[in-house]
């Protein structure tokens, strides 16, 4: 017997928490899928730690989200009983796992975005939620580091590791706009103070991909008009694959335990 | 830094030292590779203080140890075997001194 899917409430600061922690649950998952597959052991682990940086990000933001939306629903439950149009993560977070490279420019993007939304966060009207930004603010730093150091050897490497690193960042430059979309959702939560307008961030991380992207002497692609719609819910092909996986042993072994 | 022992196209070795809390030493805890001391800082936090095991590190290329030579161990340290006298056990302390 498996178990029954469940549905979040559309309270616009419930959405807000959502796409922020569907955000690191979901980005948690792809960096997870490096865990034996990286490119050194001691880059495994890094990897490693920070899927689980992210996954306990998520877990405070999911709790608070269950306690807002009223129905009961714990971390769990939010985690691994939603259909796929109930997260509302950008796209960005969801793209399979792809090369090193891939990895690294889209961990560098995520990184810095959310290192500039848990700066803001630290100050949420939401007493929880600015204690978890308190803790995030710093893993999140780390993750940017770490990210930035591998960007720049890659883009100033070898033949071979610029190549895949211009790859990466074509690729995915277009999924970037969502980060800073704004919205009925995202005006309530800048009014309410529960959080900042995500569009307030575009200039401080545009700042620091320049910064990052001339230091790796690499340039930054012509600016693209798509804008994904995860925010809404409506999400990639890569999605459904994702959550089949991630949600598996939730659905087959309902409330199974470690 | 590169090391001219090391095969080709393998990063060099580096010593990772731990300080478990401040105040006191730190003291060595493995190895790892990495192609720089930057990245061999980064990656001795993932690897050897993921379980709060640290509050400082420091990383040295493996290169850069002088070790005594394993065959000269009896030479070395043999000598020592018999001076007792050489540890401080032969006082009496007073009941109030602590630590010793």
């Amino acid at each position: 017997m498996s178990q029954q899917s469940i549905k979040v409430g559309d309270k616009p600061e419930l959405r807000y928490l959502l796409r922020i922690a569907d955000s690191c649950l979901v980005l948690s998952q792809r960096i997870a899928e490096w865990c034996g597959h990286g490119p050194i052991l001691e880059e495994d682990l890094a990897l490693s730690n920070m899927a689980l940086d992210l996954v306990g990000q998520a877990r405070g933001l999911l709790t608070r989200a269950g306690e807002l939306d009223g129905q009961g629903h714990d971390e769990d439950q939010l985690a691994f009983l939603r259909d796929e149009r109930q997260y509302f993560n950008p796209v960005l977070m969801e793209l399979p796992r792809g090369d090193f490279a891939f990895t690294t420019v889209r961990n560098f993007a995520a990184a810095s975005w959310l290192r500039l939304l848990w700066q803001r966060l630290q100050h949420s009207s939401d007493a929880e939620v600015a204690a978890i930004a308190g803790k995030a603010v710093k893993e999140a730093a780390y993750h940017q580091q770490h990210a930035a150091d591998w960007l720049v050897r890659l883009g100033d490497g070898t033949e071979e590791s610029r190549r895949r690193v211009e790859a990466a960042l074509a690729e995915l430059w277009p999924y970037f706009n969502e980060l800073f979309i704004s919205d009925a959702v995202d005006a309530a939560a800048a009014a309410s103070g529960l959080g900042p307008a995500w569009s307030s961030l575009h200039a401080d991380w545009q700042a620091a991909m320049e910064e990052i992207l001339s230091e790796a002497t690499l340039a930054a692609p012509k600016p693209s008009r798509y804008v994904p719609s995860g925010h809404l819910g409506i999400h990639s092909e890569h999605m459904g694959h994702m959550l089949a996986e991630m949600q598996y042993l939730q659905r087959a072994y309902p409330g199974g335990v470690w | 830094m590169s090391n001219p022992q090391a095969p080709h196209n393998e990063w060099p070795l580096w010593e990772v030292f731990v300080r478990s809390k401040a105040g006191l030493d730190h003291k060595h805890c493995g190895s790892l590779h990495a192609a720089d001391a930057k990245m061999a800082l980064q990656l001795a936090r993932e690897v050897y203080t993921r379980r709060q095991e640290g509050v400082s590190l420091w990383v040295v290329p493996s290169s850069q140890i002088v070790a005594s030579d394993p065959g000269e161990k009896s030479m070395y340290f043999d000598p020592m075997e018999d001076k007792v006298y050489r540890h401080p056990t032969f006082y009496e302390l007073p009941d109030s001194v602590n630590h010793m």
